[in-house]
């Protein structure tokens, strides 16, 4: 049927407009604002559909904006200042000096928040390393325990008010004390000097804690600038400096330098080590002798013998029956490498010194490897002052005292004596940033600033300067600096930074060309952190001053005579067991006993955490009846502390030792919130000691004893019976020996020499084609190489884009640790730590083993087996038995150990929601937000380095399971200002692992993006490499054949590189040099 | 259909009529609860309430309440997963490879068989959704659900997700099997019933069953597909829980052997507890004449060749072990047989290995005493095996730096305890409320053909 009739709606119908045609078909042919983007004249835009899709996202969204969102304070800037950029990162040059330490520093900053430090590569001292204390001092900063304005018998005061006593009670003081650690600041002892000016009745007392007394007197008043890179031989009494003795960041650099080996390279210093305990550097000796205490010294005279022979200098009577043979060959590569030695000794007593410092004499080191021109600033404490004072104080002729910066009711040999008798000091001030041990017994507090937000300076050897600028605004408003403080209350009304700026211009900038106005001058010197001077001026106040006088005779203290005869007198072997006070790098003196970081780091030799223990050699445990783990009474001069035995490989027999700057009662939070709780969980996560006492670990420092008025912690004979109860030890690390498997492969410096691929061990898999390499044994069809030429040859040959991104065509990150120069310090473990806000978990987690250091440094100790043996297949003939129990005095190796990022990653497959996944550039990530914890990836990954959230660390607010007590950087207010903001902070139940910092990556792409550049080499650092101060982790891109990292894989060390479990191919990322021994 | 032999003793003894099969059956459901029913259900329900203590710390705290560390990362989960799922294997062998290989024995069996194979599955399910770290968003981002993540979709090649197939196909064909079975019974059930409620509830549980030739045949039709589909999937699952160790490069866990093996020990275990509940059960409810010594021994023989199959796959892991020449997985061996869990070890070995050959004496495999007490053995025997794979495998494997030793904690007993409420609230209540045989198949075996009385 035809339709006749027409009916039309408008008269553009009738008329059958171009316009209307368009839009006839339209629902709604006029345009409907629902789709911003789209133009109106397309059928998709402005759809029914997309109204009712805009429309359903708008209930969705205002019933979920409905339930409750936690309240994220995230204030933009209303004045953005200068130089800030919300989500980048500045850096500013520092210094941090906690006494002990000394590092010139960057402190990466966000949004005003120091939130990383890494050492200065402008700085001579440290370059760009740094260690666990200085990595982690930053914690410091945050730490809710520091006080937030002066105080008055534990009642805040203002400053005006507490100035006003505290000068009217000076002013009526006659003998005024000042007691401090080392001060290497030369304008803080200008301050003193005024203040002694203004007070002239004031003496400065300066002590260390680890005291390098005798060191300095035996050198004439100095201790000189030690050069370890030109040092062919070195033998080291004891002394720890790679990780504690005098500056152990320099040494470890300086040590590194002279053990690197590549194409061209194939000579290394040789290390010879005699030692009590196991330390970190006699861990890393080429040979290490077990030494007892009462023979160590008898050993140095022997050895003096040995090159007193040679050079024909008087020889003299050891008082040791049986020397090892090791003295003999170490006497004779010193005497080969004449000039090119350095002898080193942690002894503090002065006979010992005296003895080394001939012997580096003889050896014609002085002026060569030990630099008296330069000489070292550190460790100023003169011991005779800080007993001087302590018997002043008993006798009642100190009228007022100021502890700056130091805990000698903690800390040193007069602590008992200082506690009982400081009440009869009128006048007591602390500076301390705590109710520390001797701060509880002061009237005052005055607390000072922490480094990172105040001003300063640091003069760690004569005529090396650098600047200590703030990187935060101070937090607490109601305490200042320490100088500050004292410039006050001896009348002088300038800041410290203008006083700082004043003394640099009179000092420095007067002698110095290079720039016309100060204010350059000092900008400079404020951007680089590091200026080396013309001249030397150190300011000496009174009390050194007076001691330096009477040691400063050309000569040295003691005559080599009287030093030998004094040996032979004072050490006698009684056969009892010698205990030593040892340090270690994690809590060093004592002073880092609230830092959580420090807690959890692993002493880097024995891998036990949140505790000191007695540590034992196998025998004499067996010997004492103690097994591991129990708790040992042990008694020396009538002081007794109870510490769980640890039975540690390399001890010497007959010896034991605890180490020192553990049992802080009075440290902060992380112990005081064990008096508030009597849980038994909160109780294990921080501390209760074997003593019962609410404390980490226990303090040994009343052992300390004075011997010919020097300190020593060679305390003697120790009585050490079992106390009947135990206290588990928590260990990173659960099993010590390698058990003759190639994941750390080996071989001496001879071998190497022969062939530059001595110990690498190259797996073969039997196939139906023969033996092959395991790379070559692939179920996929493997891409042809991994440039980017070759990536583009493949897309056009067809090859699935699958199998061509295994390939990575513009970046492929990846690290090379060179096992070398790797000495175990574990700084890296600390950085990494800050850097990807890993959770601390406490002593019960690491007990049930669950630490979450997402690097990690394991330590092999070689078992009877393996050093007997010649190569590993007749090391295992011993039986694995034997191979699990560590040899009396074992080779030991360090293997940093993190996610390897695994090209065939065995952990990608098997997660069931793809939460971990492969990236173009060779990274291994994860996705936190997708992970829902089957933990499948940490079984099947080979090297064991995820790690699971297994509680919520962070923010936990549930009261038995209370993480806040020792995670405190990421559970309590002040501790989160730590976090980095770029990397998520992982919930409960989620895997997290080594990420290579991708944080980082990215940033660097960004930058380099953002410049209209490629990333170059350099551009990137990951959190460990960058703090390294062996330069053992290198980091950057393997497709850049420029680039550092490729250069050590493909040419420097070729030979050397291997890839940890290689017979499996999963392909890692990460590879390793093999350790060389510069061994027979 | 049946073809019996004139030679074969009777099926079900003590001279059954049809009415009495029926009514024996029948007046568990029906008559009020007896005092010993009410003990083991209310001691069930203690042990699920105790173990659900357990539970709650897990979900309120997290799984670091279990002992699992950051080497050994599954531990007690996954075995008491791969146990529970080992168990669940008999009930649909029974009922189903038996159907098709016309066991006639099964019949009296094949109900409470089934029965447990669901709870068995139920308890094994529950271990993947505890065990993850966040189960409220892993229970459903687990399956290949459209979403809103972009196109995010699971990992095809995880073997966790094949699990999350294998083992809902197959606890889905097993429910539908086993209340298939059930429709004829509970038509039974409804036609005696007094009450309005029981009326009302087992005339819906029945769905109509009219009981006309032609409803008969499509039971039979239904039945047989299902027992076609189900047989595979008795192989398929536990090979399938296999393969998330098999897949894997862990030493020990690295292994082709493991799928028959696992079903071997699937089977093993799975007939184990069904003697074990169905000793206890034929004493409880009177129902010695349904459930024979036969019966028992017929399993018993089961036992003894799975058992000894396993066995054999223990010594061939060893044999591999060291023709492999992989260092790795050499230690890996040696390790279990002298290490640290050595213990665990010989347990397992003397358990699974050596228990049942105690089986080839006549007297032992016809006593009920010896039959239940082996039977427990055996599931002992069985834990251990998972444990010994899971633990010892994991505990030391490359790296020495991270080898470690497994502390379970109370949570890790407590909730293994749960699922043991869980099952027997479970098994009890259906014991109960169900009819625990299968009269209509029972029936159909009490006369052979032969016999024309």
């Amino acid at each position: 049927m035809k339709e006749t009739k027409n009916y039309w709606k408008g008269l553009e119908e009738l008329r059958e407009d171009e316009s209307f045609v368009a839009q006839r078909d339209k629902e709604f042919p006029e345009y409907l604002p629902i789709n911003e983007s789209g133009d109106g004249t397309s059928a998709e835009d402005g759809s029914r559909r997309d109204f009712l899709k805009l429309m359903g996202f708008g209930i969705a969204a205002a019933s979920l904006a409905a339930c409750e969102a936690p309240v994220r304070k995230a204030v933009p800037y209303v004045k953005k200042p200068v130089n800030v950029d919300p989500g980048k990162a500045n850096y500013y040059a520092s210094t941090v000096f906690d006494g002990e330490n000394y590092a010139s520093v960057l402190v990466k900053t966000r949004e005003g928040r120091p939130i990383h430090v890494e050492g200065n590569a402008l700085s001579t001292v440290n370059g760009k390393g740094t260690n666990p204390q200085v990595s982690a001092s930053l914690l410091n900063l945050y730490d809710s325990s520091r006080l937030k304005s002066f105080q008055k018998k534990g009642a805040d005061i203002s400053k005006s008010a507490a100035d006003k006593e505290i000068i009217a009670a000076l002013k009526a003081s006659q003998n005024i004390r000042i007691v401090s650690n080392t001060i290497i600041s030369p304008s803080t002892k200008q301050v003193i000097a005024d203040f002694v000016a203004a007070y002239p009745g004031t003496k400065h007392v300066q002590y260390d804690p680890i005291s390098f007394s005798a060191l300095r007197e035996a050198n004439g008043g100095l201790i000189p600038s030690y050069k370890f890179d030109q040092a062919k031989t070195i033998v080291s009494f004891s002394a720890d400096f790679l990780s504690t003795w005098l500056s152990p960041i320099e040494f470890a650099g300086q040590y590194a330098k002279n053990r690197k080996l590549k194409k061209g390279v194939s000579e290394m210093s040789r290390h010879y080590q005699f030692e009590t305990a196991l330390s970190l550097t006699g861990s890393n000796a080429d040979y290490r002798t077990p030494v007892k205490p009462s023979e160590e010294a008898g050993y140095v005279v022997e050895l003096y013998n040995q090159i007193a022979k040679a050079t024909g200098a008087s020889t003299y009577k050891s008082g040791v029956s049986k020397v090892d043979k090791s003295i003999a060959s170490a006497a004779k590569d010193l005497l080969a490498t004449k000039g090119a030695s350095i002898v080193v000794s942690s002894s503090n007593d002065v006979a010992v010194q005296t003895i080394v410092a001939k012997i580096n004499e003889l050896l014609g080191n002085n002026g060569a490897t030990l630099d008296f021109d330069a000489p070292c600033n550190l460790k100023q404490g003169n011991d005779t002052d800080l007993t001087t004072f302590a018997s002043d104080v008993k006798a009642g002729s100190v009228d007022a005292v100021i502890f700056y910066g130091a805990n000698p009711a903690y800390d040193s040999a007069v602590a008992s004596e200082l506690t009982s008798s400081l009440s009869k000091v009128k006048t007591k001030i602390s500076f301390a940033d705590r109710v520390d041990e001797t701060a509880s017994l002061v009237d005052y507090i005055c607390s000072d600033l922490n480094s990172f937000e105040s001003w300063g300076d640091a003069e760690p050897y004569v005529g090396n300067f650098s600047l200590i600028q703030p990187t935060i605004t101070p937090i607490f408003k109601g305490i200042r600096s320490a100088q500050e403080s004292l410039l006050t209350w001896s009348g002088n009304t300038t800041s410290y930074l203008d006083y700082v700026k004043s003394y640099w211009k009179t000092n420095f900038f007067s002698s110095d060309s290079s720039q016309v106005i100060f204010s350059s001058f000092w900008d400079k010197v404020l951007q680089d952190g590091v200026y080396v001077g013309k001249t030397a001026t150190v300011v000496e106040t009174t009390a050194t001053e007076e001691g330096v006088e009477e040691e400063v005779v050309e000569s040295n203290g003691m005559s080599v005579d009287s030093a030998a005869a004094r040996i032979v007198k004072t050490y006698k072997s009684t056969g009892g067991l010698e205990l030593v006070l040892t340090v270690n790098n994690t809590m060093g003196n004592g002073g880092y006993a609230n830092n959580v970081w420090l807690h959890e780091l692993p002493d880097p030799v024995s891998k036990v955490c949140w505790d000191n223990y007695l540590a034992l050699s196998a025998a004499d445990a067996t010997a004492l009846k103690l097994n591991e783990f129990d708790v040992a009474k042990v008694e020396v001069g009538g002081a007794i502390v109870q510490v769980p035995v640890l039975v540690q490989p390399g001890q010497a027999k007959g010896t034991g030792a605890i180490a020192l700057g553990y049992g802080r009662t009075k440290a902060g939070n992380v112990t005081e919130k064990l008096k508030s709780k009597d849980d038994s969980f909160i109780k294990n996560a921080t501390g209760v000691n074997a003593s019962g006492e609410n404390a980490i670990g226990a303090n040994v420092y009343p052992f300390a004893k004075v011997i010919n008025g020097n300190v020593s912690f060679v305390v003697g004979d120790a009585n050490v019976t079992n106390a009947g109860t135990t206290h588990q030890l928590a260990r990173t690390q659960t099993h010590q020996t390698i058990m003759a498997r190639a994941v750390v492969q080996e071989a001496t410096l001879a071998e190497y020499k022969a062939s530059p691929d001595a110990g690498r061990v190259y797996p073969l898999i039997h196939t139906s084609k023969g033996a092959q390499k395991p790379n070559e044994v692939d179920i996929w069809a493997a891409p042809a190489s991994s440039t980017k030429a070759e990536y583009e040859e493949n897309k056009k040959n067809g090859v699935s884009e699958e199998v061509v991104t295994h390939v990575h065509p513009n970046h492929h990150w990846g690290l090379v640790i060179d096992l070398n120069s790797c000495i175990g310090c574990s700084a890296c473990t600390v950085s990494c730590h800050v850097e990807n806000n890993v959770p601390v978990v406490g002593k019960d987690e690491v007990l049930r083993k669950r630490d979450m250091h997402w690097l990690r440094i394991d330590r092999y100790y070689a078992s009877q087996p393996e050093l007997d043996a010649d190569n590993k297949t007749d090391a295992k003939k011993a039986g694995y038995q034997a191979l699990e129990t560590p040899a009396y005095n074992p080779e030991v190796v360090f293997q940093p150990m993190m996610c390897q990022h695994c090209n065939h990653a065995p952990c990608e497959t098997v997660c069931p929601v793809a939460a971990t996944t492969h990236s173009s550039e060779g990274l291994n990530q994860m996705a936190y937000n997708r992970c829902i914890g089957t933990r499948y990836c940490a079984n099947n990954c080979p090297f064991k380095v995820r790690r699971f959230n297994w509680f919520n660390y962070s923010d936990n607010g549930v009261s038995d399971r209370e993480f806040g007590a020792v995670n405190t950087p990421s559970n309590d207010d002040l501790g989160k200002m730590v976090l980095n903001p770029d990397v998520t902070v992982r919930a409960r139940g989620v895997m997290e692992k080594c990420s290579m910092c991708v944080q980082r990556i990215q940033a660097g792409k960004l930058e380099a993006k953002a410049n209209g550049r490629k990333v170059q080499d350099g551009d990137v650092v990951t959190a460990c490499a960058s703090v390294c101060p062996t330069e053992a982790i290198v980091f950057g891109d393997m497709n850049d054949p420029k680039s550092r990292i490729s250069q050590v894989m493909t040419e420097e060390n070729k030979d050397r590189n291997f890839q940890v479990l290689e017979e499996i191919n999963v392909k890692p990322n990460v590879s390793y040099l093999t350790k060389i021994r510069n061994k027979a | 259909m049946q073809v019996t032999s004139h030679v074969r003793p009777p099926l079900v003894t003590g001279g059954k009529t049809y009415h009495d099969i029926t009514e024996d059956v029948c007046k568990q459901v029906e008559a009020k609860p007896n005092m010993r029913w009410g003990m083991a259900f209310a001691a069930s329900l203690i042990t699920l309430f105790v173990g659900g203590m357990a539970i709650y710390r897990l979900f309120f705290y997290g799984i670091g309440e279990w002992g699992l560390e950051k080497t050994v990362g599954w531990a007690w989960d996954i075995t008491n997963f791969v146990w529970w799922v080992g168990i669940g294997h008999a009930g649909t062998l029974i009922s189903a490879v038996l159907l098709l290989f016309r066991q006639k024995w099964r019949t009296s069996i094949n109900r409470a068989a089934e029965a447990m194979t669901i709870f068995a599955v139920i308890c094994a399910l529950m271990f993947p959704v505890m065990h993850m770290g966040r189960p409220w968003l892993g229970f459903y981002w687990a399956l290949p659900l459209p979403n809103a993540f972009g196109s995010l979709w699971v990992n095809f090649n995880s073997p966790l997700l094949w699990d999350v197939f294998a083992i809902s196909t197959y606890f889905l064909v097993s429910l539908v099997f086993w209340y298939i079975g059930l429709i004829p019974d509970f038509a039974t059930v409804r036609d005696r019933a007094t009450s309005k409620v029981s009326k009302i509830a087992y005339g819906a549980l029945s769905f109509g069953w009219d009981g006309a030739a032609r409803t008969w045949q499509r039971y039979e039709a239904v039945s047989l597909i299902l027992a076609g589909v189900a047989t595979p999937l008795v192989l398929s699952v536990h090979t399938i829980v296999s393969m998330d160790f098999a897949t894997s490069v862990v030493p020990g866990w690295h292994t082709t052997i493991f799928p028959p093996y696992f079903v071997a020990g699937a089977i093993f275990s799975g007939f184990a507890m069904v003697l074990t509940l169905m000793l206890v059960t034929r004493v409880v409810f009177k129902l010695e004449d349904y459930i024979t010594i036969n019966h028992i021994e017929s399993m018993n023989k089961v036992i003894t060749t799975t058992g000894s199959i396993v066995g054999i796959a223990y010594i061939t892991e060893f044999f591999i072990a060291a023709y492999s020449g992989v260092e790795y997985e050499s230690y890996c061996f040696i390790n279990r047989a002298t290490g640290p869990y050595a213990w665990a070890y010989w347990i397992m070995m003397s358990c699974n290995v050596l228990s049942p050959q105690f089986f080839w004496f006549k007297k032992i495999r016809t006593s009920i005493v010896a039959t239940f007490i082996l039977s427990i053995i055996v599931n002992i025997g069985m834990w251990f095996e998972r444990f010994v794979i899971i633990v010892t495998s994991l505990h030391r494997d490359y790296l020495p730096s991270s080898w470690t030793y497994f502390h379970p904690t109370i949570v890790d007993v407590g909730t293994y305890i749960f699922t043991f409420g869980l099952f027997f609230t479970l098994f009890f209540l259906f014991a109960k409320f169900f009819p625990v045989i299968n009269m209509a198949e029972v029936k159909s075996v009490l006369k052979s053909s032969s016999d024309k009385k």
